[in-house]
């Protein structure tokens, strides 16, 4: 990639196993700044958990993660906390605050974890409500939303904190096939800003249209990785192949996408 | 019949005295079983092994003796043999808030416990530590789901409450049978007990139904 950028996100020889079962086993690259890498893969090989183990979620058995030049892994609660501000993480089942409003489950971190006057994390918390266009919805709650603005929210009260890094796992699954468009044109709108992401998604258009690179996740390992014209129309292994020709039959024809 | 309603009527005083008694040792009971009921729970969902033996010995202690037996070993037990002097409506108000706490651990536990997991997790996700997140986000949330497992306190609290009449705590009961000894006339006397009785069930099930409905959200229902 281009080395001339910043490098935001440093993951070192991440292994992880489960009841001695290894779901990964090595795992390292770089995210630089303003860069957005789409994971892809097998479901079950492993790529929630990668992603997990970058902001902690999971504690990865063995590997570091390196935030700006500062180690992730190894800390105690005190200082991951603070690490993890700065990491937006977006869920594939959403999991917004239940007993919050839209703009409650925006401001609250910024009132409890960044200490922000309430006004102000209001006034906040509306502008980033806005940005993903629903500041119509501000005062509704999780139970009063699609499954679209759900997601939505979440996007906003992880990136309200304003991170150096936007981590989305499987931000469309859950989705009905009709709201996944508004999540991802959120999204893309993220990406053409220069915020950098690392996205597990097996949306083929988004990857191609917004991804700098993609990664292949299988076994355990980094498989291949390469910028989407590369994976998709030339991929190295035929495990890749194999894979994205079983989304073709889900999704139609990736090349067929492309433009 | 003249004579039953002068009873009663003559009595009415009497009693309702011992109707704010028995109002204000519930109420203190039931909030001291709160303020004690609610930490064991969390210590009992996200505490150490340690900590949650310890909790639940208190628990399996204080719901396993018989209301009678407790009230004995504190009040003509513990507090006498300590030469502490505390007198039988405070003894109550102590042993039946702390069998409280035991149930209403319980009642909590549960409804932290349904909260999903991915709460805590997006929770930390934003750099929460787990006190923040637990105060903020899991307990407003257990908390209006326990409202209505907790309302089953207040009537088995308000009907236990006449056992303290053991240890010569002056409530309803206490009152109804030094009456009813004194006039010969227990049927007019109990009945207007039952009747008091009745009616502080309904009034306080009322208040509770109305701090349900004031904390009611979308998905809380």
């Amino acid at each position: 990639m281009e080395q001339n950028k910043e490098l935001i996100l440093e993951i070192k020889d991440i292994h992880k196993s489960y009841n001695g079962k290894a779901v990964l086993k090595g795992i390292s690259f770089n995210v630089f700044k303003g860069e957005t890498k789409v994971i892809i893969g097998p479901s079950g090989m492993g790529k929630s958990t990668l992603l997990r183990c970058i902001n902690q979620l999971t504690v990865p058995d063995k590997g570091s993660v390196w935030l700006k030049g500062q180690e992730i892994t190894h800390r105690d609660a005190k200082n991951i906390n603070k690490l993890r501000q700065k990491i937006g993480f977006v869920f594939q089942d959403f999991n917004l605050f239940d007993h919050l409003t839209a703009v409650g489950n925006v401001e609250i971190a910024l009132i409890k974890v960044k200490g922000m006057k309430k006004q102000e994390a209001r006034n906040k918390a509306i502008f980033e409500l806005k940005k993903v266009g629903l500041e119509k919805q501000a005062s509704l709650y999780p139970a009063e939303l699609s499954g679209g603005q759900k997601q939505r929210v979440s996007i906003a009260r992880a990136f309200a904190m304003e991170p150096e890094i936007m981590l989305f796992d499987e931000p469309t699954s859950a989705l009905d096939p009709e709201l996944i468009g508004e999540v991802l044109s959120v999204m893309k709108e993220l990406a053409n800003e220069g915020v950098t992401m690392i996205v597990v998604s097996h949306e083929m258009g988004f990857a191609q249209t917004v991804a700098d690179e993609i990664l292949f996740l299988d076994g355990g390992k980094l498989l291949e990785a390469g910028p989407p014209e590369k994976i998709f129309c030339e991929p190295k292994y035929k495990r890749t192949k194999k894979f994205l020709s079983t989304l073709n039959e889900l999704y139609g024809n990736v090349e067929g996408n492309k433009r | 019949m003249m004579i039953i309603t002068g009873i009663v009527y003559e009595a009415l005083p009497f009693l309702l005295q011992g109707a704010v008694t028995t109002i204000s040792l519930v109420v203190s009971a039931l909030f001291f079983g709160f303020i004690i009921g609610l930490p064991l729970a969390i210590g009992q969902v996200y505490g150490c092994l340690w900590v949650k033996k310890i909790i639940n010995i208190y628990v399996w202690f204080f719901r396993g003796l018989p209301v009678l037996v407790l009230l004995f070993l504190f009040y003509y037990g513990l507090f006498s043999i300590t030469g502490l002097n505390i007198s039988a409506f405070l003894s109550a108000v102590l042993v039946l808030g702390l069998r409280s706490a035991a149930y209403q651990s319980q009642i909590f536990r549960g409804s932290i416990q349904s909260i999903s997991e991915g709460q805590l997790m997006a929770a930390s996700a934003l750099g929460m530590n787990k006190l923040k997140a637990v105060w903020n986000i899991i307990l407003p949330q257990a908390l209006r789901l326990s409202i209505p497992g907790w309302s089953n306190e207040y009537p088995a609290m308000l009907t236990e409450s006449s056992i303290t009449y053991a240890i010569g705590v002056t409530e309803v009961l206490t009152r109804g049978s030094f009456i009813a000894s004194r006039t010969y006339q227990p049927m007019p006397i109990y009945l207007t007990c039952a009747v008091i009785f009745l009616f502080l069930s309904y009034l306080g099930l009322k208040m509770l139904h109305i701090l349900e409905i004031k904390f009611k959200i979308p998905g809380f229902e």
